[in-house]
């Protein structure tokens, strides 16, 4: 493992017990709302914050170990940072900023802007080199700031949020270059996104962070296909249900009922997807397994799209047409019927 | 980043536009007339035809010398303290801080005179500690040209030291942040990042000790004494003068109204918050 990491410490309200192996060479994102945690991991990676308890080690070495007494100073690890905002120092040029790190470590100054200028080359800014910060676009910054990172050639790269602060037409193009420059170096990259395309574009794993720790891990189409936590549901759009499993459903906290196609029993996840939830105003005819009276809280327009809370024994959200809201007559309040097709609901243990 | 400008000059666009409240321009104009009159009355009274002649006298010269001299060496002072103390006020939270800053800025508040008495009974030939300077190492600091210097950066150093802290203060730390991640030590950040940044409120705390340096009086004469030539700097001067020789008071005040003006002037936009604000870095 180049990344072997056990992270503790308390800040504030956040209790973060977070471990981490990453290999040479994987690109992973850690994802989760905010204030889970996740700039907290990376403040501890980059010697910013010291640990209270764990470990952090970079091929073998340690950086932080609290019970050995051993800390390494920010300046001193191998770990590049690239910040959310970037934070490109103003009063230099954009050679003179990717320069800074090698001048810092005693490289001489015409070699620190031959190295400088060849990584502005790589990501495409050979031409900008005189510009300051200020005159650069945002997608610009964003690339000087991470030939900054890499010019020490760390072995973590940490990423920030790298394409937080770009406007959606340049996110698509700086994300697909930010893919090829990290592809093209050794070493652990680590980005922390709350976007789940950033993550799917960038990463080869995810990391769900939740309240300081670990819910889940995994490629993103694992993590999205069985969420266990309602930050993943509610990212992907789906409806997350959690209940204890027996005599072939899952009964809920509230005590509804779920009769889905497979069978688990103990505690155990249901996602229904909101387009599989079909709305009636009175009692369906037939006899659904699964259907549930139900109170509308709220309705949210999209552009073709309906979505409506529902409240209930089973909380859900249903997506419908425009055009079923208006033959439903649906108005936040009412009491409507819910009901999902058994071969619609994934289960899972928890 | 450039986004927002065109929208920020509009809207002020917009605010100029507006009709100015006409009490207010009123009192505001009373005020400026108050700042512009004294001046005025010197103007009237100089003696223009002797001015030359005046200034020429050896006496003044000595005390323009003296006075620009004392009040660069008391600058200079102020600074390599001044923003230390700076810095340990806005970075370093430790208790009795708020003392520490009150300490640090009492002489600006003091009477100048009770800063001179302060002195001569610490730094003074029988003072605290002045006694053992003088026993020891036959160093005496009143009624010397270094006394005026000690007088000067007394006084003048909490206008550094305010405006350096609050510089320190505005700055964003997570720029030292960045750099130390990018292997910077801490003494390279302080250069390359953090002093880069404060410039603007160091130039500003400079100049502001400088002025104060410059037309320093009561803790001079008080402490370091009214010797011509050696301790007699232009206050000292022209307060004499304008006992015994109006005209050279004139002339001498002239000149110190000139130099200050003159440099107010010229760092009036970039660094002392007149016209557009100064830079971030």
């Amino acid at each position: 493992m180049t990344l072997d990491a056990h992270l503790t410490v308390t800040l504030g309200s956040l209790a973060l017990d977070v471990e981490l192996a990453v290999d040479d060479g994987e690109v992973v994102a850690l994802l989760g709302p905010n204030g889970a945690g996740k700039t907290t991991v990376f403040r501890c990676l980059a010697g910013l914050l010291p640990l209270d308890g764990g470990h952090i080690r970079v091929d073998g070495r340690a950086l932080d170990d609290p019970t050995d007494g051993v800390f390494v100073r920010p300046e001193r690890r191998p770990v590049g940072v690239v910040f959310q905002d970037y934070l490109l120092f103003p009063n230099l040029s954009a050679l003179e900023n990717v320069a800074f790190g090698l001048r810092a470590r005693g490289v001489a100054a015409r070699e620190a802007r031959g190295r400088a200028a060849s990584w502005l080359e790589r990501v495409g800014l050979a031409d900008h080199a005189a510009h300051r910060p200020s005159a650069l676009s945002g997608g610009q910054a964003q690339r000087v700031a991470l030939a900054r990172a890499m010019a020490t050639e760390p072995r973590l790269l940490l990423l920030d949020e790298p394409l937080a602060a770009l406007d959606a037409g340049t996110r698509g193009e700086v994300r697909r270059d930010l893919r090829r420059h990290l592809d093209a170096v050794d070493g652990v990259h680590l980005l922390v996104t709350h976007d789940p395309v950033d993550a799917y574009a960038l990463a080869d794993r995810v990391i769900i962070i939740e309240s300081g720790r670990i819910v889940q891990s995994g490629t993103l189409a694992d993590v999205t296909a069985r969420p266990r936590s309602r930050y993943i549901a509610d990212l992907v759009g789906v409806n997350l249900l959690t209940g204890i499993g027996h005599d072939g459903g899952l009964t809920t906290p509230s005590g509804g009922r779920i009769v889905p196609a497979d069978r688990v029993d103990g505690a155990a996840f249901a996602v229904i997807q909101p387009h599989a939830v079909a709305l009636y105003r009175t009692p369906p005819d037939g006899s659904p397994r699964n259907f549930w009276a139900v109170t509308v809280a709220d309705i949210d327009h999209h552009a073709d799209r309906v979505r409506v809370r529902l409240d209930g024994p089973v909380a859900l959200v249903a997506e419908i047409t425009p055009e079923s809201l208006e033959g439903l007559l649906l108005r936040p309040g009412d009491h409507v019927w819910a009901t999902v097709k058994a071969t619609e609901i994934s289960i899972y243990p928890a | 980043m450039s986004a927002p400008a065109p929208a920020r000059s509009a809207a002020r666009r917009r605010v100029g536009k507006e009709r100015l409240p006409g009490p207010v321009l009123v009192v505001a104009a009373v005020g400026i007339a108050f700042f512009a009159l004294p001046f005025a009355g010197l103007l009237w009274k100089v003696p223009w035809s002797s001015a030359w002649t005046i200034l020429s006298t050896s006496g003044s010269r000595k005390a323009l010398r003296l006075s620009l001299e004392c009040s660069l060496w008391a600058t200079a002072l102020a600074t390599v303290f001044g923003v230390p103390i700076a810095w340990l006020l806005a970075r370093v939270p430790f208790p009795g801080r708020g003392l520490v800053r009150a300490l640090c800025t009492l002489s600006m508040v003091l009477p100048p005179v009770v800063a001179g008495v302060a002195l001569f009974y610490s730094l003074g030939r029988r003072g605290l500690i002045g006694r053992y300077a003088d026993r020891w190492f036959g160093i005496t600091l009143p009624f010397t040209m270094a006394g005026v210097v000690v007088a000067q950066t007394f006084v003048a150093m909490p206008f550094l030291v305010l405006t350096v802290e609050s510089a320190f203060r505005q700055q964003d730390v997570r720029f030292e942040e960045a750099a130390r991640t990018l292997g910077a030590s801490r003494w390279y950040v302080f250069r390359r990042v953090t002093l880069p940044a404060i410039r603007p409120g160091l130039v500003a705390g400079a100049v502001l000790a400088w002025a104060r340096a410059l037309g320093e009086f009561g803790a001079t004469i008080t402490f370091a004494g009214n010797f011509p030539g050696r301790t007699q700097t232009m206050p000292l001067a022209i307060y004499l003068a304008n006992e015994t020789n109006p005209d050279e008071a004139l002339v001498l005040s002239l000149v110190l109204v000139a130099v200050s003006f003159v440099v107010l002037v010229a760092l009036r936009d970039r660094y002392l918050g007149g016209g557009r604000t100064a830079p971030v870095a």
